[in-house]
């Protein structure tokens, strides 16, 4: 018997570096602390104080009951110590009797009894053994206590006193450190004054934003002395900036902006979270800031993992079953799933278990069954994965279907295909075609799905928590190129569906990315290209709504129905999806350069006339913007414009290999449609 | 992609013979009026449905990686090697059949043969060199391989030896992901 295998029973590595050690040399240095580092300081006393009891009680005469009474603070710790006296009492007057080997019966059971609470009382008796007194009576050992007790105080006189200063004077303590800190901040105060510089620290209102950036340069010049960036300082200005964004009007300093704080905040995230700004700021702006932080904070935790039991295979409840035996704890994910579990502990690889290589489940994240959740195949279908590898959501489809029906699981990468088609094969999917085409040739393969999903690739911005190294590797090219291969994506996906399916006719898109630019926009674009699908409820029990305006952009109402995942609301990956129902062919003329088919689109078609509709209500907010800001902006010259704009149309259809002549034929009817939708808004307002 | 010819089917229908009793419920006609068909593919042999099967020829060639069961590989020099990814359907129409303790299962996955300290049971009347399927003892088909002894001889063997080479296991999902599926 040894020491029990939790973390703290053990002398594992010395604990980490408190934030105390950092706040000290800050205070040394004279720098403002805040107040946690004093009740950080009032604990470690309590942890250091039980811990000399422990190694006391290592040395032979112990009492585990003192050190209970010492260690109030560390529920855990005095209760295992309390259950383990018994049996080491027990074990210490068996020892000399009993033989050995009938011994380990005895031990078994007393591990049996107490395997909850993995001891390290059994170890003590071990050490009753060592040293030598064979009969122990409890009352002896009671004296024994006392004396012990005495001289331990002894000991650590020192600590205990100061311990018992801690907790006596904890409440006084952290008054001086507020004396102190306040002192500090009226010096700075009157440093600053004297520097005559415009401060306005007021009472309540929290100091965030630094003055011309000139106490700023003295912190860091400061902290740069330290090891360490000061972080603890960092996230205090964080949660104080979010505090006064939160509520503005009462906690804002006078003559700052709510730009200077946002600004502020943006730096600090990016140099607590280690983003770049670009993506920093994006996420930021996706979120009011409270919402924002929790969302920051989020991606540093890892999600839980999660298995997907392959019903093909197995049921859930029996896959539970053998897990359990192998030492997994686990548990279903939610009432939301069927098939999923959730691992907590795991004595074994779940990659490697037999269970895994016979198919019976799949480690798979649990926002990648929402998408396949949407589409909802059903059984004798047939359906596309656009973009399929590593399988985890075309077996889960095979799963859905029954093996019935056809899948194709495209993938444009031979590479993680392999992967790909391991995975089809090891969950027993018979029903899956796959192919490796670039997925925008869709519709030309083979068209007719009666469902199509499509989880496009994406900048990730919701699996940072998986992959840190989006932090800084996402650009502002990434989200141009991205959304653009996204919108090609999503036509082709639009057209390989069949829309007269008696069953099906949908089409699920979805991403692992949270940007506006990635899900809404796309979308956006795709109902204004192709009219002849709609939105529809994606049957998900939980979920955002997507935004139906942003920054200024509006989108479709209908965009209500599309769901976006947090990491910090439901614990899984940031993730978007959106389902449509294709109800019409898609147009002949729709599947061409935009320009045009928008040109075409305008002459007649029934569907286009909601295009020009819907653009103009997209740009009236903005001219009325522009009416206000007319005397300090200078307005817009729209026949300047024009020129400009048939110039960029020119070129841009050179660089795709058309004829910039063609502009010109239709060049008279645009104008006619261009006045048409100006007398329009003239008449709206 | 193409059905096989008339000597390829021969050399897998002989293989597949060494494990299954019954090869006709192979390719018996299902109830929906479909039926199961062999189709090869970058010289990989495929066990996929018809309807499926004429789906895929809409995939251009070198576009097609894999469609329904991949059984194994033809080689060059004509013979054919059944793959671990054929084990369902072996497991599903298996003639003989090997259970292997707890403790035996995970050196078999780890590509060790299955030696006699290490078998549950088997089923009897099992001849030297006859296709077996390895399964758990939760019946859950882990691999396949030959038999050693048969099974009367087997019994005399002390328990160390071996009674089962193996010939593939699931393990190979992962250790051989990159050469089981040659694109």
């Amino acid at each position: 018997m040894g020491v029990g295998r939790r973390i703290g029973k053990k002398q594992g590595p010395p604990e980490p570096l408190s934030e105390e050690h950092f706040a000290n040399l800050k205070r040394k240095k004279g720098i403002p602390v805040d107040e946690t580092p004093a009740e950080l300081r009032s604990t470690k006393k309590q942890r250091t104080s039980t811990k000399s009891a422990k190694s006391g009680k290592s040395h032979g005469d112990v009492n585990a009951k003192k050190s209970v009474r010492q260690s109030n603070g560390l529920g855990k710790a005095s209760s295992a110590s309390k259950q383990g006296e018994k049996p080491a009492h027990r074990k210490s007057k068996k020892a000399p009797v009993a033989e050995p080997d009938s011994d380990e019966d005895s031990d078994q059971e007393l591990i049996d009894e107490f395997a909850a609470s993995d001891l390290d009382a059994p170890a003590l008796g071990d050490d009753f053994i060592d040293s030598g007194d064979s009969v122990y009576d409890s009352d002896q050992e009671e004296a024994k206590k006392e004396k012990f007790v005495f001289s331990d105080d002894e000991d650590d006189d020192d600590e205990d006193r100061e311990e018992k200063l801690t907790a006596a004077n904890i409440e006084g303590l952290s008054r001086k450190l507020d004396k102190q800190m306040e002192d500090e901040a009226a010096e700075n105060e009157a440093e600053l004054r004297e520097g005559a510089l415009q401060t306005n620290i007021d009472g309540d209102k929290p100091h965030i934003l630094g003055d011309d950036d000139d106490d700023d340069d003295e912190l860091s010049s400061k902290t740069k002395t330290l090891l360490a960036p000061d972080l603890q300082m960092l996230r205090t200005r964080i949660t104080e900036a979010v505090r006064v964004l939160e509520d503005f009007s009462n906690l804002a300093e006078e003559g700052r902006s709510r730009a200077e704080y946002t600004s502020q905040l943006l730096k600090d995230i990016c140099a607590y979270y280690g983003y770049n700004e670009f993506l920093a700021e994006k996420l930021l702006n996706l979120f009011p800031a409270r919402e924002a932080f929790a969302f920051f904070e989020a991606n540093e935790t890892a999600r839980p993992v999660v298995i997907r039991t392959n019903t093909l295979r197995t049921h859930r409840r029996d896959l539970a079953q053998a897990l359990i035996n192998r030492g997994v704890t686990l548990e279903p994910v939610g009432k939301w799933s069927k098939v999923g579990l959730q691992i907590f502990e795991s004595n074994v690889p779940l990659g490697a278990t037999p269970e895994y290589l016979a198919g019976h489940y799949i480690l798979q994240a649990a926002s990648s069954f929402l998408p396949v959740m949407a589409l909802c195949p059903q059984e004798n279908e047939r359906c596309l994965d656009m973009a399929a590898a590593p399988g985890g959501k075309t077996t889960h489809m095979a799963a859905l279907m029954k093996n019935t029906g056809v899948i194709f699981a495209n993938d444009p990468s031979k590479t993680r295909a392999k992967g790909l088609i391991g995975n089809i094969h090891r969950l027993g999917a018979r029903n899956v075609v796959v192919c490796n085409y670039d997925a925008r040739e869709f519709p030309r393969v083979l068209g007719g799905f009666d469902r199509v999903l499509l989880d496009a690739p994406c900048s990730g911005t919701g699996v940072i928590a998986k992959d840190p190294s989006v932090k800084t590797n996402r650009d502002e090219k990434d989200f141009q190129t991205l959304p653009h291969t996204q919108k090609q994506l999503l036509l082709a996906a639009i057209d390989s569906v069949n829309h007269a399916s008696k069953t099906g006719g949908y089409l699920v898109y979805s991403t692992c990315s949270v940007a506006v630019e990635e899900n809404e926009q796309v979308v956006a674009y795709a109902l204004s290209r192709r009219p002849n699908v709609k939105l529809v409820e994606t049957g998900l029990p939980f979920g955002k709504e997507g935004f139906t305006r942003y920054m200024g952009k509006e989108f479709h109402p209908s965009l209500k129905l599309t769901r976006r995942f947090y990491p910090h609301l439901y614990n899984v990956d940031g993730f978007f999806v959106a389902k449509f129902q294709k109800i019409a062919p898609t147009p002949a003329n729709a599947v061409r350069a935009p320009s045009s088919a928008a040109d075409k689109g305008t002459k007649a078609n029934g569907s286009a006339k909601d295009q020009t509709e819907e653009e103009v209500v997209d740009r009236t907010p903005i001219t009325e913007e522009g009416e206000e800001k007319d005397d300090d902006f200078g307005g817009f010259d729209d026949e300047e414009d024009q020129d400009y704009i048939t110039r960029a149309k020119r070129n841009a259809m050179r660089r795709r290999g058309l004829d910039p002549k063609a502009l010109n034929k239709k060049g008279a009817k645009k104008e006619k449609d261009g006045e048409k939708a100006a007398e329009k808004e003239t008449e709206k307002k | 992609m193409r059905p096989l010819t008339e000597p390829e089917t021969k050399t897998v229908f002989a293989k597949l013979a060494n494990y299954c009793s019954d090869l006709k419920t192979l390719i018996a006609p299902l109830d929906d009026g479909d039926r199961y068909v062999l189709r090869l593919n970058h010289s990989r042999v495929y066990y996929v449905r018809l309807s499926i099967a004429n789906m895929a020829t809409s995939v251009a060639r070198d576009q097609l990686l894999s469609l329904g069961t991949c059984l194994g590989k033809l080689t060059k020099t004509g013979k054919f090697r059944l793959h671990i990814t054929a084990l369902p359907i072996l497991a599903e129409h298996a003639r003989h059949k090997i259970w292997v303790k707890e403790n035996g299962a995970q050196p078999f996955l780890y590509g060790s043969n299955v030696v006699k300290a290490h078998v549950g049971r088997w089923s009897e009347d099992c001849p030297e060199h006859s296709g077996v399927v390895v399964f758990s003892m939760a019946d859950i088909p882990l691999g396949f391989g030959v038999t050693a002894r048969s099974t009367a001889e087997a019994r005399r063997l002390d328990p160390t030896g071996v009674v089962c080479f193996r010939q593939a296991d699931c393990g190979e999902y992962l250790r051989d992901e990159d050469t089981l599926f040659a694109g």
